[in-house]
């Protein structure tokens, strides 16, 4: 039994409330550290690219975000799985913290793909395999949120969403595959190379420290979230208000 | 009442089979609506763009499966709403056989009423578009397999907004992003079989999606309704 | 299974027992059902009374399996309804506000659907217990073409005809006249004389003999 106990304290929402508010400085002071790090060490001391000049440095917020509208969702669709099995709540909070931070970071890497194509490629937008499956993937957490939003009571609507977050997870490689095929079709190779083997350490090493530090900022995000989850879901329960009485 | 023996899951399938259909018998007015609404889709494009055939052969594909794709969710729409409201839903969750197994045998009569119709007009639709008569087969397959793919997956997205508010343009935010390799598949299968190359690539992928519905999405679907049920 | 055994037979079991025990069930912040129990044995009757809002139908709903109570339990022969949700499904019969019935299709259509995804029926019994419920001859009517009362008598033959052990009617008696009202508390009364039970909600009192307990919800 040892080994499902902290399984079952995950499943106790005053212990997440209060383990969510003792991480959440933690990862918020590595992740400033490392994104500090890692955006003065791209966009200050990292020499320009040969071919891109300088309009290769938003790699340093793009890449980190794109990584993160993948994380996010699997993060929500796996804490929906758990919710949806379980019939734990804290999973369902989880999956409704996450959410808007997912989506969040997957508008940020469609608007600084969108930059990046501006030197690039002379326009703003270009259909792009990357980018496409990025704007679907919004498409997929605008609908989540979207039908979470129908619903007038809470436990139908973590129910369903989760429903509709792990068919959209089923989903994400098919709809990755399609359009990269697609693509392969219509264009030649315009994809995006990230993270060219050739990168040199000046540019490498900051790169990896803001993926690290996006990756804490989105757990830090995710705590905050979660927390305010957990008051709105729990206002009724005795355990709230105690904490709030000893204020 | 002793005595009588329970019905197996293939017979309870068939009941629900048979009452979908009698039921499309009915009312064959509401089996032509979406293949109307198909037909009207497709004639806007050379009034909005140009009669010129060249460049409708070169944009049959995309308007034929867009045109397809709406109206399939078009029907999606009252996939179970009709049997929430009038209780025989509920019904169908207590007949005690398990709930994926019925729901895929009305998701296949639904497939077999609103696709079939979509399969028969595509011909008409493509051939107002100039497309060569060569083409027709890889098209009409291909819509086939689409329009079962789209009705699986559109059926776990019917079931949850059964529930909510707002049903219609929800449920299209909801399928729309899902079933868009449907449309990449199908399209270019098109779009090469006009061309006059071969286009068992995209046939292929889409039956092995269509496959891959058929199996999982009654499981979801089911699991939705449960939920909307509640 | 009709009763508590595995058997492929339907047979109303005379050792069947519906027992809920302190279900508690909260719609949103709403405390809908307060540790509700009731025990239902076979050849046993209860009739669930309470003003609006007391929670009748969402117990009924409870029982039937469509809602999940938070706390409490619900054991059908002994065992957790979880176990065998099928064959839970297949003891029960229910009955909801909906009548669960297609307007296009006939009665005798209907009943064809509903109790054939449920048993094996010859047409028979489905045109004679049109009959018993005051709708003989009318199988070939559409249900669109019927009235309100004749709509819920259709749907209370269909309940009759699952061969479920227990019978779980939420208002059955709506939109009924008297004289339906006192046909069907008869099929009721002979269910529960053959063995089965019956868990009902009703405004009015339901002649159905000394057979009936009362459960009385709160508001």
């Amino acid at each position: 039994m040892a080994t499902w106990t902290w399984f079952h304290r995950l499943a106790s929402p005053p212990y997440v409330y209060r383990t969510a508010a003792t991480l959440t400085p933690w990862f918020a002071v590595v992740a400033a550290l490392a994104i500090g790090y890692g955006f003065f060490g791209g966009l200050v001391l990292a020499p320009p690219d040969y071919q891109q000049k300088d309009a290769f440095r938003i790699i340093y917020v793009h890449a980190p975000s794109a990584w993160l509208s993948l994380l996010a969702y699997t993060t929500l669709a796996v804490a929906a799985a758990v919710g949806l099995v379980w019939r734990m709540k804290v999973a369902h909070a989880v999956a409704a913290a996450a959410a808007p931070i997912g989506a969040s970071f997957t508008f940020l890497a469609l608007l600084t793909g969108s930059l990046w194509g501006k030197p690039m490629w002379g326009t703003w937008w270009t259909w792009d395999a990357r980018l496409t499956s990025e704007l679907i993937l919004l498409f997929l957490y605008l609908g989540y949120m979207a039908l979470r939003s129908a619903f007038d009571d809470r436990q139908r609507a973590d129910r369903a969403s989760a429903v509709l977050a792990v068919v959209g997870v089923v989903n994400v490689p098919i709809i990755h595959f399609s359009v990269t095929w697609w693509n392969s079709l219509h264009q030649g190779s315009t994809v995006m190379k990230l993270a060219k083997p050739s990168m040199p350490g000046s540019m490498l090493w900051p790169l990896l420290a803001s993926f690290l530090g996006f990756t804490l900022l989105f757990a830090a995000l995710l705590c905050v979230r979660l927390r305010a989850e957990i008051l709105e879901r729990e206002r009724q329960a005795s355990w709230l208000k105690s904490i709030v009485e000893k204020r | 009442m002793t005595g009588a023996p329970v019905v197996s899951l293939p017979g309870a399938c068939a009941r629900v089979f048979g009452r979908e259909v009698r039921l499309a018998a009915r009312r064959f007015g509401q089996i032509l609506q979406p293949v109307t609404f198909f037909l009207m889709v497709t004639t806007l494009f050379p009034l909005a763009l140009s009669p010129e055939p060249s460049l409708l052969r070169n944009i049959a594909p995309g308007v034929v499966w867009v045109g397809a794709l709406l109206s399939s969710l078009l029907s999606l729409e009252a996939l179970f709403r009709v049997d929430l409201d009038d209780g025989t839903l509920e019904q169908l969750l207590l007949s005690g056989q398990p709930l994926a197994g019925l729901l895929a045998a009305k998701m296949l009569a639904h497939w077999l009423l609103t696709g079939v119709p979509l399969v028969l007009a595509a011909p008409l639709a493509a051939a107002s578009l100039s497309v060569p008569a060569d083409a027709l087969p890889v098209l009409m397959v291909s819509v086939a397999l689409g329009t079962g793919i789209i009705g699986f997956v559109g059926a776990i997205g019917a079931a949850l907004t059964l529930a909510g508010r707002r049903g219609s343009v929800l449920l299209s935010l909801l399928v729309l992003p899902l079933v868009m390799p449907v449309l990449i598949f199908g399209a270019r299968a098109t779009d090469l079989a006009i061309r006059g190359e071969p286009a068992a690539g995209g046939i292929w992928l889409l039956l092995a999606m269509l496959i891959l519905a058929i199996t999982l999405a009654p499981l979801a679907a089911a699991a939705a309704v449960r939920i909307c049920l509640e | 299974m009709a009763g508590c055994d595995r058997s492929p037979v339907r047979v109303l079991s005379p050792d069947a027992v519906l027992e809920a025990d302190g279900l508690h069930l909260w719609r949103g912040d709403r405390h809908v059902l307060r540790g509700v129990s009731v025990k239902v044995a076979a050849g046993q009757a209860v009739h669930v009374r309470g003003p609006n809002g007391a929670g009748k139908t969402s117990l009924l709903r409870t029982l039937a399996g469509f809602l999940w109570a938070e706390e409490g339990s619900i054991r059908w022969c002994g065992r957790p309804v979880g176990t065998d949700p099928d064959g839970y499904a297949r003891a029960l019969a229910y009955l909801g506000h909906e009548n669960g019935l297609k307007a296009d299709l006939t009665a005798g259509e209907n009943l064809h659907y509903l109790t054939r995804t449920r048993r094996a029926a010859d047409d028979a019994s489905l045109t004679a217990m049109l009959a018993r419920v005051g709708l003989g001859g009318r199988e070939h009517v559409a249900v669109r073409a019927l009235s309100a009362g004749q709509r819920r008598r259709v749907a209370l033959a269909r309940v009759a005809l699952s061969g479920a052990q227990l019978w779980l009617l939420d208002e059955p008696f709506t939109n009924l006249d008297s004289g339906a009202v006192e046909t069907l508390s008869g099929l009721i009364a002979a269910h529960v004389d053959a063995g089965g039970m019956a868990l009902f909600t009703a405004h009015a009192d339901v002649p159905l003999g000394g057979r009936t307990r009362h459960l009385e919800l709160g508001a």
